[in-house]
């Protein structure tokens, strides 16, 4: 059995036992899920092979912030997208920490840029700016008087 | 100024001694002696935080050679005469930095090497956390310019610092002044020393 | 920000005598920190029970810049990103750009890009196995490296004016073609650098000392190399054959003949030795892509003044020096992206700090930082 038909099944069982949609980006697999199954799809994803997180990323939508994580996998080559949407009132997620200790300084970092909460993350503080430093500066409504906009001229 | 020891206290009694001669000759030719061989011999604190770094590095090293002009990067700064302050200053890091200063003693000098430093260079628009200058909260004596600036540039900065070395002196009250080098606000926590 | 550590908490010995655990401050001015990186170890009397990295000290935004930046004005921005390896951080930038926008490269761009690529390597190398050897005392490795850099860095100014941010990698294909005589420039370098190489692996790697020092220090293991998200030379080092190059290859890589390097017990030296034998490759890479080298342009037809993709987003990435260099894209139709988000294989790496030094002294933590090679560039973006 080829790695790629291997993965074909397992990905079809998620999408009926965890309501995922599927789909091709490129290369890659998309899998969309809603934040809820969210722990459950990474260990499940963990179990089908998918060894490593490559990255943990968050995107303002406006009303929503769009999860976006990349899990590789070296024996069925191939990687796969997750993404989550959660909405930007009280934004909060569960951590991934216990499944891919990788996670841990990367779910750091969007809390510190974007203030998502990740639930069951042991160490959650800031990162990259101190300590005591006000708002979440990614997200789109960030603003900071020391802030100078460049003028728009192209 | 740093509140020196008896050395220091017996330069400046001996300084402002000469200073009353008539035509202070003695006290111009001592100075210039001091002075020269001070210029001669300056040690770098290299405050390399980014992409300049690495040109600092590369001048004080292999192919471009610090050491034939007397300079050597130090990592300590109360070796160092002068600070040079090679990559972008977030606002993470400036007590850091303002703390080093504070711990050089006198006489010392900046010089800020690099775009970052000079003005925050390419990293001045649509930042939150980058300090736009060096001056905004040290006495700044060289600028150099450029993103890095070559090594050849730096090294000519510390040729031309060598003349502003040449204004120091041993009496107390013919020393540069340095606080009307700030031209703007002085940033909370420090002091024009 | 505070630069004050906890305080210091009494411990009971197992003689009943008070034993202090030591908490030391290291950085964020160091002349051993490869940059701004600040170590806060905890000691209990000689060996290190819990080290915690703080970093940030050089987070300057360029992910929100790059929200009010058109896509060729963000090239610049990646050049200060991992400032050691210029060329390849434009390149991850410009593969995600390409793709989001359906640009095609010519081939002889995709053969200058490998090249330059190869060529960063290993001056990257050389100035993390440099530094590396710099903070164990070794200091002649230290100028033999800067020396061999030196020379990579000359040929990179004679192709593109500039000595350490190059600018040259565009979205479409790059800045300039080769100059006259450049291509023999770069072979005669390569033709003496196994030479070199091999001194340098002598003076180095073969020294009494050095193996003293690194081997047995910092051992990771392949299974927490993978699980803790490690990528390249630290990677490699534990056993983890896993080169973005062979394993997920772009650009004309599937047609070169190079071997992907392995080290066997993941510990510094293992990990040093995997950045010193990969410059052997990349000097063989560059050699092929100047024998292959094809005509024709080097910027792509058609490409508009402002690039605008579609709607979407993309994500593409590279084997840097560091690892697995990747940037993810999001576009909303305008000629600025609406998120960029970098992945930094150093960031990743840097994780592993804690878990690798734990058990060891405090010049062990210098020693296990110069072999995981950080760049806080990249680390803080």
């Amino acid at each position: 059995m080829s790695p790629q038909h291997d993965l074909n099944y397992h990905l079809a069982q998620l999408t009926s036992d965890l309501d995922a949609r599927i789909s091709d980006h490129f290369e890659d697999v998309v899998i969309e899920i809603s934040p809820l199954n969210l722990l459950q799809l990474a260990g499940e994803l963990r179990e089908i092979g998918f060894d490593r997180l490559g990255m943990v990323t968050a995107v303002d939508l406006g009303d929503e912030f769009e999860m976006v994580y990349r899990v590789t996998s070296r024996a069925l080559s191939s990687s796969a997208f997750v993404k989550a949407r959660i909405g930007r009132v009280d934004a909060h997620i569960a951590s991934l920490c216990d499944v891919w200790p990788a996670a841990n300084w990367q779910e750091r970092e969007v809390w510190d840029l974007f203030g998502i909460d990740f639930v069951g993350h042991p160490d959650m503080r800031r990162i990259l700016l101190p300590e005591e430093w006000p708002g979440w500066p990614l997200r789109k409504d960030y603003d900071d008087p020391n802030v100078i906009h460049r003028p728009d001229y192209i | 100024m740093a509140k020196g020891g008896v050395g220091v206290a017996l330069v400046d009694r001996i300084g402002a001694a000469l200073n009353r001669t008539p035509g202070g000759i003695i006290l111009t030719s001592v100075d210039a002696l001091v002075d020269w061989s001070r210029g001669q011999s300056l040690w770098a604190f290299p405050m390399g935080t980014a992409c300049c770094a690495m040109e600092l590095i590369a001048a004080s090293f292999s192919k471009f050679d610090f050491d034939r002009l007397g300079t050597f990067p130090r990592p300590d700064p109360r070796h160092t005469d002068v600070m040079i302050l090679a990559g972008t200053i977030t606002e993470k890091m400036k007590p850091s930095v303002k703390l080093l200063y504070d711990q050089m003693p006198d006489p010392k000098w900046v010089v800020a090497m690099g775009n970052c430093t000079v003005s925050g260079g390419i990293f001045y628009y649509d930042t939150y956390s980058v300090v736009r200058g060096a001056d905004t909260f040290l006495p700044v004596d060289v600028y150099i310019a450029g993103c890095p600036p070559r090594p050849e540039s730096l090294q000519d900065a510390i040729v031309q610092l060598r003349e502003l070395v040449k204004q120091e002196s041993i009496a107390p009250g013919n020393r540069r002044e340095r606080k009307g080098n700030l031209p703007r606000v002085i940033a909370e926590g420090g002091d024009a020393q | 920000m505070s630069l004050e550590v906890e305080s210091r908490k009494p411990v009971v010995s197992e003689d009943g005598l008070p034993v202090e655990e030591l908490v030391v401050n290291v950085g964020p001015s160091h002349p051993s920190t490869h940059g701004v990186g600040r170590f806060v170890v905890h000691l209990d009397g000689d060996v290190i029970v819990k080290c915690d990295p703080v970093i940030g000290y050089l987070h300057r935004g360029i992910e929100k810049m790059a929200e009010n930046r058109t896509y060729l004005q963000i090239v610049p921005l990646t050049d200060r990103l991992d400032y050691v390896g210029s060329m390849y951080a434009n390149w991850a930038y410009c593969r995600t750009v390409e793709r989001l926008a359906g640009i095609r490269v010519p081939e002889r761009a995709e053969y200058l890009r490998v090249i330059v690529c190869e060529l960063q390597r290993i001056a990257s190398h050389m100035m993390g196995i440099g530094a590396a050897a710099a903070d164990t005392g070794a200091f002649s490795m230290f100028l033999y490296a800067f020396d061999l850099r030196e020379r990579i860095i000359e040929l990179f100014e004679s192709l593109c004016g500039a000595r350490l941010t190059y600018n040259y990698v565009r979205p479409g294909g790059v800045s300039f073609d080769a100059p006259e005589g450049w291509f023999d420039s770069v072979s005669a370098f390569t033709a003496g650098i196994d030479k070199t190489l091999d001194e340098m692996d002598s003076l180095f790697f073969g020294n009494v000392i050095t193996r003293g020092r690194l081997k047995g220090i910092g051992v990771l293991s392949a299974e927490d190399a993978v699980a803790c998200g490690a990528s390249g030379p630290v990677a490699r080092g534990s056993g983890v054959n896993w080169d973005l190059r062979k394993h997920d290859p772009y650009s004309v890589y599937p047609r070169m003949e190079f071997d992907v390097i392995v080290g066997d017990n993941g510990d510094s030296y293992d990990r040093g030795r995997c950045k010193l034998v990969e410059c052997y490759e990349s000097a063989r890479i560059v050699d092929q892509c100047i024998a292959q080298m094809p005509g024709g342009s080097v910027k792509a037809e058609g490409l508009p003044r402002l690039i605008a993709p579609p709607p979407g987003d993309a994500y593409d990435h590279i084997e840097s020096a560091r690892g697995s260099l990747g940037v993810y894209l999001v576009s909303d139709g305008s000629p600025r992206p609406y998120r960029m988000k970098v992945r930094s294989p150093a960031f990743c790496n840097l994780a592993l700090t804690s878990k690798l030094v734990a058990g060891h002294t405090l010049p062990d933590l210098m020693v296990v930082l110069g072999s995981l090679d950080p760049v806080f560039g990249e680390v803080d973006r």
